[in-house]
């Protein structure tokens, strides 16, 4: 048991902090440390920063672009990305459809598909959910029919995110209704957002944010070969993409950086008011997050350990998604406390860099706290709910 | 950044692990604990002969060299098998400060022994008036004809009882909290106006309350140098800090594999209570309190054993988990057992009262959290 970095990896961390130094546009990290949405330029622009690179699909098989390095090497990357609160990269293309592609697609499909993600170019989004499906996923009903060359897909696709600005969309669809167990007859198709009979509707959530949408399909005509791999096995390939879902969802990275800036505002006085570092009671509370964090981080190492000696990421990742979440959303809950009444305006339109700051109310970034607050309640809920990793570890760790 | 044992780590933590499930079960621990002596000197001189009593010390001192890797390999497995032998007092309490203060000549009258486990010891830590606070030392040490007459009393001794010699932290300068002008002595079990009152604790573990009558002990009794005892004696315990952190760690574990067993075999209402979802997420919690305890005790071992300056704070992060998850763990395997669990019978009911001792001892989970505080390195 060794805790160092070997001089290789702390050779890579430098290199990995002079290239952000270098290349992390300020616009889009003064809206990051504003809280400040991006727009869809901004996630393209910081994507494509890193393409430049060849450090954006991390995980990808170096022959299709991806970079070969060790768990550890990732693992430094995130750390450093999040150390300067660089944006995080939209997981739909890079994370989740890509490793279905190049694992079950064919040569024409990866050739079709992956460079466009790799660059960027195209935006994908994620249809699995449907309303009447939503933890018990292999209950869904859009139906893909074969006519001729092509499918025809009828349905309703919900919680896609950011599927407004996609332009791409894959699916899970019923292919069949004749088998045995409802996890089969579901195939992986990959649906064109332009094909006429797609419709998107925005939902908005509870913080008032237009982040997730409905999908409806109405007789949308897919070519056939836009079906990935076999035609029913599509479940068994989602399986494997929730697992890639999971092993990045502990976020620990991102959540060490909020608790250093939740500790360094609390230092401040606000309007001659005490600071917060001086109130027992809060301290011990960002101390408790900060111990149950750490515990994730060297459990999320551990888990790359057993990665690196060539085990999958196996049902375990399940407790990285449950504890990362719990993490993330108790300082969402610590930084709305540490902003007291500050946390309260409900003032859209200063969530902008432009707006006045003479005319903002409240107090600088505290203004936003509540919509990061209210809007990742949503994390213990996707991904597969933290009741649905927990019957996973259930069955699958513990063999109850 | 490596997480895998070498080979001789393997092969020790192995082969204590098989000496625990072939000589160590339940019902022989039992046995033991109702014993005179509330432990087994036959057992402790198999302890011995083992070497498990070698592995922290030096090979000069007739050691094994091993770290706080090795300790806590050990560590874990005495958790697991609920060891009632006086391994933390002997070895990582009393052994802790002679190998890090003793003389040449100390070390051979009594750290040698020691290993050899011939001879019982004691760190007296703690007083009535302080609490958690090592630095709380009221008992007074004058200066008197070339020696010291120790007065004062000490209490939650382990092992005061059996102990042949007592290392006692007396004051012989400043206030009663102050950290400098603590020294260490080293006093024999039989000097006169040495007042022993051992009595069993709650886990079976043995400890005593002391107190020191006006006990004289001449210059030779100062272990390490007079008035700068605390450093060692913070590193003692420290030390002793991450062991029993460890064999929280062990003890967790196995409440967990004994509850998830226990659920797989228990029916009511005609079907396993493992197939009951209320439990079966407790469970699951509980796996996860028990990985997320045994990540911050490898990050704690790991700093520990580089000598890095956060070592401290990590230990308080350690020690303030097991005092918290680890206390959740224990009442969820109890829980879980349901009636059984609230038996003399079972071993749950034990492991569940050394997890309570386990928290008590040398400072609680709210005592560790303000320390992790307190510690954390300046950014």
């Amino acid at each position: 048991m060794n805790i160092d970095f070997t001089e290789e990896e702390i050779r890579f961390q430098t290199e990995v902090r002079e290239f952000l130094a270098g290349h992390y546009s300020e616009d889009i990290r003064s809206k990051r440390d504003e809280g400040i949405a991006l727009t869809k330029d901004d996630m393209v622009r910081w994507q494509k920063v890193l393409y430049e690179r060849g450090w954006f699909a991390v995980n990808w098989p170096v022959e299709h672009g991806g970079t070969g390095w060790t768990p550890l090497q990732k693992y430094i990357f995130a750390r450093e990305l999040a150390a300067v609160n660089a944006p995080p990269l939209i997981a739909f293309g890079v994370s989740m459809v890509a490793p279905i592609i190049y694992t079950y697609g064919n040569e024409a499909q990866k050739q079709r598909f992956l460079p466009d993600i790799l660059a960027s170019n195209v935006w994908w989004c994620q249809g699995y959910s449907e309303p009447g499906s939503g933890s018990d996923l292999a209950s869904l009903k859009t139906r893909a029919d074969r006519d001729g060359d092509h499918y025809v897909v009828n349905g309703t696709k919900t919680w896609t995110t950011l599927g407004q600005h996609a332009d791409w969309i894959f699916c899970l669809v019923r292919t069949s209704t004749d088998v045995a167990r409802r996890q089969e007859g579901i195939s992986f198709l990959l649906i064109d957002m332009k094909t006429e009979g797609v419709t998107v509707r925005p939902i908005i959530t509870i913080e008032g944010e237009h982040e997730v949408n409905e999908i409806h399909l109405e007789d949308v005509r897919v070519p056939v070969e836009n079906l990935v791999g076999e035609e029913g096995k599509g479940w068994t390939y989602g399986k494997v993409l929730l697992q890639h879902e999971r092993t990045n969802i502990a976020g620990v990275a991102v959540s060490q950086y909020r608790i250093d800036r939740l500790r360094e505002k609390s230092r401040q006085s606000i309007h001659g008011a005490a600071p917060l570092s001086e109130d027992r009671n809060f301290v011990r509370k960002l101390a408790a997050i900060e111990v149950e964090l750490k515990a994730l981080e060297y459990t999320e190492l551990r888990t790359l350990a057993s990665v690196a000696v060539g085990k999958a990421p196996g049902p375990e990742s399940s407790l990285l998604k449950i504890r990362g979440t719990e993490v993330q959303q108790a300082i969402d809950a610590l930084m709305m406390e540490a902003a007291g009444y500050y946390a309260l305006p409900y003032v859209p339109a200063q969530y902008a860099l432009d707006f006045p700051d003479d005319d903002r109310i409240g107090f600088g970034a505290e203004t936003s706290t509540s919509l990061r607050y209210f809007n990742n309640r949503k994390a213990s809920i996707y991904g597969g709910s933290n009741e649905i990793q927990k019957n996973i570890i259930a069955k699958h760790v513990l063999g109850l | 950044m490596d997480f895998s044992l070498t080979d001789d780590q393997l092969i020790l933590a192995g082969s204590i692990g098989r000496f625990i499930d072939a000589e160590y079960d339940f019902e022989s621990r039992q046995q033991i604990t109702v014993g005179d002596e509330g432990f087994s000197r036959e057992m402790w001189a198999t302890f011995a002969e083992l070497g498990i009593t070698a592995v922290p010390f030096a090979e000069e001192d007739g050691g094994l060299d091993g770290g706080p890797i090795e300790l806590m390999l050990i560590m874990e497995q005495l958790g697991r098998g609920l060891v009632v032998e006086p391994y933390l007092a002997n070895i990582v309490l009393a052994g802790g400060a002679l190998r890090r203060a003793a003389s040449s000549g100390q070390r051979e009258k009594w750290l040698t022994p020691i290993i050899a486990g011939e001879l019982h010891a004691a760190l007296a830590f703690a007083e009535p008036q302080a609490r958690y606070d090592i630095r709380n030392v009221a008992t007074h040490a004058g200066a008197e004809g070339g020696g010291y007459v120790l007065r004062g009393s000490k209490t939650m001794i382990l092992n005061g009882g059996a102990a042949n010699m007592i290392i006692v932290p007396a004051r012989t300068s400043g206030d009663t909290a102050d950290e400098d002008g603590i020294t260490l002595f080293i006093v024999p079990a039989d000097a006169r106006g040495v007042e022993i009152s051992p009595y069993p604790t709650v886990d079976a573990l043995q400890a005593a309350d002391i107190d020191f009558n006006d006990v004289t002990v001449d210059e030779s009794a100062v272990l390490g140098d007079v008035d700068k005892g605390f450093a060692t004696l913070q590193a003692v315990i420290d030390e002793a800090t991450l062991a029993i952190s460890a064999e929280a760690v062990g003890i967790m574990q196995t409440m967990h594999e004994k509850t998830v067993e226990y659920s797989k075999n228990r029916s009511q209402f005609g079907v396993p209570i493992a197939t009951f979802q209320a439990l079966q997420h407790r469970m699951v919690d509980t796996m996860i309190a028990c990985e997320q305890s045994r990540s911050l005790l490898y990050w704690s071992v790991m700093l520990s054993a580089a000598n890095d300056p956060e070592a401290r704070h990590s230990i308080s992060a350690l020690k303030y988990q097991v005092g918290t998850a680890g206390i959740e763990v224990a009442r969820e395997a109890v829980q879980l057992h349901g009636g059984m669990g609230v038996t003399w019978e079972l071993d749950i009911a034990h492991y569940f009262k050394r997890m309570t001792a386990i928290d008590a001892m040398f400072g609680n989970a709210d005592f560790h959290l303000d320390r992790y505080i307190d510690t954390a390195p300046t950014s």
